[in-house]
């Protein structure tokens, strides 16, 4: 089981080997067959896997790095804090000024790092797999930032004001309040979350789609298609993998900035009545 | 776990827009660990990191200002005491010059007074000399005088009482004729 499930995921290449012929990136890859707890609410796939791994990596490299945090930083304390800091400024701060991008600090951390984190494993050999990708991720960090934004927004102005001020913005003409309340509703209570968890799961997915297509057109056109002249497709469909994983970096690192920034947008106007 | 079981959980889940439940709680696990982490450990750990930092900087500079005034507390100390120095000096070199001065007058008036006391005594002795020149010279003159008229009367004024009454006579005159001259 734990065999073919490798065989499955590892860029599909072995597969491809044995097969003989041309693997096409498929959704099936992102529901691979259970190890552990089959059925359960806690059944272990390979995502949930590399999920575990991630978080180990994660959790380890900032204890490591914050372990005995000196006033002058070296090595991987300065890395560590050039990290926080760019979530503390650059996101909190900017965002939500200095008091309340305090407060909301760690929620902002944890989603940036755990969504980076997760996405990252697209592009780590042998893992493979953006494990961000499967829907789990994103939807509960979604939810979260829903609950936190409004939780937020109903402490600070009260349930009826907050309501009031997203539902009915002022400076609207009355009757218009019938086109634009149920657009303020929708958009605000029932389309961000979805937004947000859709955002990051079919970028990833995507992306990681897109790395499969190439690596398996470069490994089929040249070693399996029998033709000569098909070789140098392939090469040229390889350095274009190489490229796209370039970019998919990229990519990992602006959907978790683009979450965790909305997640902080969210935040700052549900704290202030106009806006 | 047979082939047939396999396809069937792959095309019930071939959604990926539809989560399974085991996703939703490993990622919630996930996502609790994380937070709790950054939350709880690294997070107060940098912020203490961090505000150390703050404190130190902020700190360094406050010393910086401290040392400053102070320096500028003690110039100013020095000039104060450089301007009661020069003051003193100047009345040092004053009273030094004041009683200089009362020194040379004294002495001149001294000396003043010695001189003045010299030529007073000078004036005295001569005083006395005369006195007693015109004393020796008054008794001469009548002397001289007698004998001189006797040679020439040829006669002796013998008779006491003719030639005191004639001396007698010829100094009164003669008193009244030097009298202005000795005064």
């Amino acid at each position: 089981m734990f065999g073919r499930d490798c065989r499955e995921s590892t860029l599909n290449t072995l597969v491809l080997a044995e097969g003989g012929e041309f693997h096409k990136p498929s959704i099936v890859e992102f529901f691979p067959s259970a190890l552990l707890f089959e059925g359960t609410p806690f059944q272990i796939d390979r995502i949930m896997l590399i999920r575990f791994l991630m978080t180990i990596v994660l959790v380890a490299f900032f204890l490591v790095a914050m372990r005995r945090p000196k006033l002058v930083p070296r090595g991987v304390q300065n890395l560590g804090e050039y990290a926080l800091d760019f979530v503390r400024i650059h996101i909190a701060e900017d965002i939500l000024g200095k008091e309340q991008g305090r407060r909301f600090l760690p929620l902002l951390t944890t989603f940036f790092f755990m969504i980076w984190a997760m996405n990252l494993s697209g592009v780590i050999p042998l893992l493979n797999m953006p494990s961000s990708a499967k829907i789990g991720v994103p939807l509960v960090l979604a939810l979260l930032s829903y609950v936190v934004f409004n939780y937020a927004g109903i402490k600070a102005q009260g349930l009826g004001p907050y309501l009031k001020s997203n539902l009915f913005p002022p400076g609207v003409p009355k009757p218009l309040y019938v086109l634009v309340t149920p657009i303020e509703f929708l958009s605000t209570f029932l389309l961000r979350p979805l937004t947000l968890t859709v955002r990051l799961m079919a970028n990833m997915l995507a992306g990681h789609m897109t790395l499969v297509l190439f690596f398996s057109a470069a490994w089929f056109l040249m070693f399996q298609a029998g033709n000569l002249l098909l070789a140098p497709v392939g090469a040229v469909s390889l350095a274009m993998g190489f490229a796209f994983t370039l970019f998919e970096l990229l990519v990992q690192f602006l959907q978790a900035y683009i979450f965790t920034l909305l997640t902080a947008i969210y935040i700052d106007g549900a704290l202030h009545a106009e806006h | 776990m047979t082939p047939g079981l396999i396809l069937a959980a792959e095309e019930g889940a071939a959604n990926p827009l539809i989560p399974a439940v085991y996703d939703i709680v490993w990622s919630a696990v996930c996502l609790a660990i994380i937070g709790f982490v950054f939350w709880k450990k690294v997070l107060p750990l940098f912020q203490k990191v961090l505000a150390e930092r703050t404190e130190k900087i902020e700190g360094g500079i406050a010393k910086a200002e401290a040392a400053q005034a102070e320096a500028n507390q003690k110039l100013e100390e020095y000039k104060e005491q450089l301007a009661e120095a020069r003051a003193e000096a100047a009345r040092i070199r004053d009273d030094a010059r004041a009683e200089g001065l009362a020194i040379v007058e004294e002495m001149r008036e001294q000396a003043q007074a010695e001189s003045a006391r010299i030529v007073a005594q000078g004036q005295h002795q001569l005083d006395a000399q005369r006195a007693q020149i015109v004393a020796e010279l008054r008794a001469d003159l009548g002397r001289v005088a007698i004998d001189l008229a006797s040679k020439v009367v040829g006669e002796s004024l013998e008779d006491d009482t003719r030639r005191r009454g004639t001396v007698d006579r010829f100094l009164d005159e003669l008193d009244a004729v030097s009298a202005p001259a000795g005064k």
